[in-house]
């Protein structure tokens, strides 16, 4: 069964509706998807690593679009003491009625200078600073319609020519692995037999895991999935890190038109899964867990990032010790029970001597007259 | 007499105060060879005077400064064509030595072509990411091949592009270098020197690889190369070419050529001077960089096995000319031009670091009167210097030893009065002391005699009144002991 046939056998069928007993919010499923349909979707997804390493045609081939029409590469020599950018795509697709509005953030210029200490500031700067927009957008009164720029899932490429994770790799995972949901991919596997990749693929997963660093987890399936589907998502968790090539051509092979490389001993296929992870990978992006990525960005790292940011913010506050506060729904901290009745017993003294002072005053008063 | 070609004559020069008449004297020798003689005087600054041209049956051949050399036509076999098979049997006894640097990203195939290429399996570890910096492993191994011997070395750049910050990545690259060439010099200047068994370490050659992105060089590539090419030969190389399409590769092969040009990289062009192997060379400088594949492992293709890699799309075969270049690689690289890539590296590389490290030791070639200095020379005068300086110091320190020595007498000096003196005043107090106590026991004699003869005096009263009795004498005794005053 693919992905797709086992979500819709999940929505309920309309002969149960007939039984006597039933209320009908079995029926809700059915509803979620037509307002969801209506609403339509929004993801972003963040590329990075170094050049050269086919992100643009991976994604390119992932959405079956041409995203990087007239991208300007820059040479060696410009190359040398280059600061990373961030340039972002946004591109409306639609499906089956389905749309989905697709935001793509490049990452050129990391990894490519001489010197690259702290080359990922510029991308974890830019992480933060969605959440921050989001947060304030949230925050704020008027919440409508708020744009949701938040980075879904980032794609790191990890080259292929060497043995293992580089230590430029492994600065950037740990950088980035509580901000946003890393998937580690590895670049033009068309260099790589299949033993080799076998070997890439153990050492960089030993070598994850040596580092502390935290990728991206599928989640697990529930215990009442069929065992082809369990099967499946064992499969695809052992296949990380996903080795695949990417190819902006269409070429013939066995027949039919592909997307391919043409080379002189043969021709790769990009949705051979004998040749590549690619169809592992789009499946797993696009067709089963886009949104559990999206969720796993709201419910985690925004959270992480939301907890974080207002004990700095009370922390602050508390410092400065001043009763105005700039953002109003800062939650002030609630007076506990037992200083409270602390309270009120001195108020209740102060004023019984304030009354008795004001007897004796009088008192006084009359004995002089 | 008639003139043959094959006549020499030798001649004399006249001395310039010698008059015509006293050159007349002067007996003449004609002397016939044959084989071709020349003769140069550097002594000679002037040409041949005019009065021995009278002489028209006698030719002079005076050579002047300039040398005139004529060659001359052999009526036989002499047999010194041999020259070069001479020479080409002491050079296999010898044996031939070959250096090569493989500068490249880990894990980027450079072992894997060096076994390629010697067919051979070279031991060597696989390198971690995680290096500090960029080591050289130097390795050398002797190979034979029919009667050749090859002691082959090479060196691997390890860890090189894997650090975050690569500002400092080139630096043990072009130190290796220079050591090679300063020990070369070194053995070179030595007074007792055995050039012909020294075992030369110096790079010949520099692979560059460069990894398969298609786009462009990388920074750090451009910048390596600018650093090594005024140092080495250099042959860049597409490494794990079997990632670019053949498209790909035209497109990234210009690109990478352009890049090195636009920014001044002098790559090693194969040579075309030599009209046996010029067509080939001019041919494949047209293909560099070559893209290559490496591989050890063996694949059954067709009936034969082959060297090659195995994918599931395909077999790459390392030495098919349409897969790859490697075997072009290997054609330019050892079997046409490996000598010349020693000879280039002797005469170009190696002299220019001479030339700029004695320049930089202080020595000229010439000096400013644009005499030719000689090594010897300058020296000698370094040499004369140094001793002078050391002399100059010597002095010095001595000098300051006097200094030194004087002072801490004089200082000794004093203190030596200052002691006298003390003992000076310490001996008058002594005496001062003791003329007081003298006194004092002078003082006391007296009181002693006083009191001695007023004891007496007063027994002399007593005993002249023995008639007063006891009475008396206890009167007296008691009154003489109480005004007694003892």
């Amino acid at each position: 069964m693919t992905t797709n046939m086992r979500y819709k056998s999940r929505i309920i069928k309309t002969e149960d509706s007939e039984d006597k007993q039933y209320v009908g919010f079995a029926t809700l499923p059915n509803q979620v998807h037509r307002k969801s349909v209506k609403k339509g979707f929004d993801f972003t997804l963040m590329v990075a690593g170094e050049s050269g390493l086919g992100k643009s045609t991976l994604v390119n081939s992932l959405f079956l679009t041409d995203l990087y029409k007239d991208r300007k590469l820059l040479n060696a020599e410009e190359r040398i003491s280059q600061t990373v950018e961030i340039t972002k795509h946004t591109v409306d697709i639609e499906e089956k009625g389905v749309k989905l509005k697709l935001t793509i953030v490049d990452t050129p210029g990391f990894g490519d200078a001489v010197n690259n200490n702290e080359c990922w500031k510029p991308i974890t700067d830019y992480i933060d600073q969605q959440f921050e927009q989001y947060f304030r957008d949230e925050s704020g009164l008027n919440r409508k319609n708020i744009l949701d720029n938040r980075v879904h899932c980032c794609l790191y490429f990890i080259p292929p020519f060497g043995h293992g994770l580089r230590p430029v790799d492994v600065e950037f995972m740990k950088a980035l692995h509580e901000r946003v949901n890393i998937i580690a991919l590895i670049a033009k596997a068309d260099c790589l037999t299949p033993n080799e990749t076998k070997k890439l693929k153990d050492r960089v997963r030993d070598e994850i895991e040596r580092f502390g660093i935290k990728v991206y987890q599928f989640p697990e399936c529930d215990s009442d999935e069929d065992e082809e589907f369990k099967q499946m998502d064992k499969e695809l968790k052992e296949c990380t890190p996903f080795a695949v090539i990417g190819s902006n051509t269409v070429v013939e092979a066995r027949g039919q038109r592909v997307r391919g490389r043409l080379y002189p001993w043969g021709i790769v296929e990009v949705e051979n899964q004998s040749h590549c992870d690619f169809v592992k990978l789009r499946n797993m992006l696009i067709r089963s867990h886009m949104h559990d990525l999206k969720d796993v960005t709201c419910d985690v790292h925004y959270e992480n990032y939301r907890a974080h940011c207002i004990q700095q913010m009370t922390s602050k506050l508390a410092q400065d010790n001043r009763m105005d506060s700039s953002i109003p729904i800062l939650p002030l901290p609630t007076p506990d029970a037992e200083t409270e009745r602390l309270i009120k017993m001195k108020d209740e003294e102060l004023k019984r001597m304030q009354e008795m002072l004001e007897k004796m005053q009088q008192q006084m008063h009359e004995k002089d007259q | 007499m008639p003139e043959s070609s094959l006549d020499l004559e030798l001649g004399f020069h006249p001395a310039p105060s010698c008059s015509s008449q006293c050159f007349r004297a002067l007996s003449w020798r004609r002397v016939s060879l044959e084989c071709l003689l020349v003769l140069s005087s550097s002594t000679i600054d002037k040409p041949v005077p005019q009065p021995l041209r009278r002489h028209s049956q006698t030719t002079l051949s005076l050579v002047p400064q300039n040398e005139e050399k004529r060659s001359l036509s052999l009526g036989g076999h002499v047999g010194f064509d041999s020259l070069p098979d001479q020479l080409v049997s002491k050079s296999v006894t010898q044996g031939f030595c070959f250096n090569i640097l493989c500068v490249g990203e880990t894990g980027i195939g450079k072992s894997t072509l060096m076994n390629t290429l010697f067919n051979t399996t070279f031991e060597n570890e696989e390198a971690s990411h995680y290096q500090n910096g960029v080591y050289l492993r130097p390795r050398t191994y002797d190979l034979q091949e029919s009667n050749v011997h090859l002691k082959l070395t090479i060196v691997d750049t390890v860890g090189f592009g894997d650090q975050i910050n690569k500002d400092e990545s080139y630096k043990p690259i072009v130190d290796y270098i220079d050591t090679q060439f300063e020990n070369y010099l070194q053995e070179e200047l030595k007074i007792k020197r055995s050039l012909f068994n020294y075992h030369d370490t110096r790079i010949h050659i520099c692979l560059y690889f460069i990894a398969p992105t298609g786009h462009s060089l990388k920074s750090l590539d451009l910048v390596t190369m600018k650093k090594l090419d005024s140092k080495v030969n250099i042959i860049p190389i597409i490494a794990k070419a079997d990632t670019i399409s053949k498209s790909e590769l035209h497109k990234f092969k210009i690109k990478i050529m352009s890049e090195l040009v636009s920014n001044g990289v002098q790559i090693y062009q194969f040579p075309t001077d030599d009209e046996a192997v010029a067509e080939i060379n001019s041919s494949m400088n047209a293909h560099l960089p070559f893209a290559v594949v490496g591989s050890v492992e063996e694949v059954k293709v067709g009936n034969k096995m082959v060297r090659a890699r195995q994918y599931p799309w395909g077999v790459v075969q390392v030495e098919n000319e349409s897969h790859c270049d490697f075997v072009k690689l290997r054609e330019m690289l050892i079997r046409i031009n490996m000598e010349d890539l020693r000879e280039q590296t002797h005469a170009r590389h190696y002299e220019l670091y001479r030339r700029c490290k004695l320049e930089e030791m202080g020595f000229k070639d010439t000096d400013p009167d644009s005499q030719p200095f000689s090594l010897q020379e300058t020296y000698e005068a370094k040499r004369k210097e140094f001793l002078t300086d050391l002399q100059r110091k010597e002095e010095e320190m001595r000098q300051m030893f006097v200094n030194k020595v004087k002072e801490t007498e004089a200082e000794l000096k004093e203190k030596e009065r200052e002691l006298h003196e003390k003992f000076e005043q310490l001996k008058r107090m002594h005496q001062e002391e003791k003329r007081k106590v003298e006194e004092k026991r002078r003082d006391l004699e007296e009181e002693m005699n006083g009191f001695n003869r007023k004891k007496l005096a007063a027994e002399t009263l007593s005993l002249s009144q023995p008639l007063k009795k006891d009475k008396d004498k206890k009167k007296y005794k008691t009154n003489a002991w109480h005004s007694g005053g003892f």
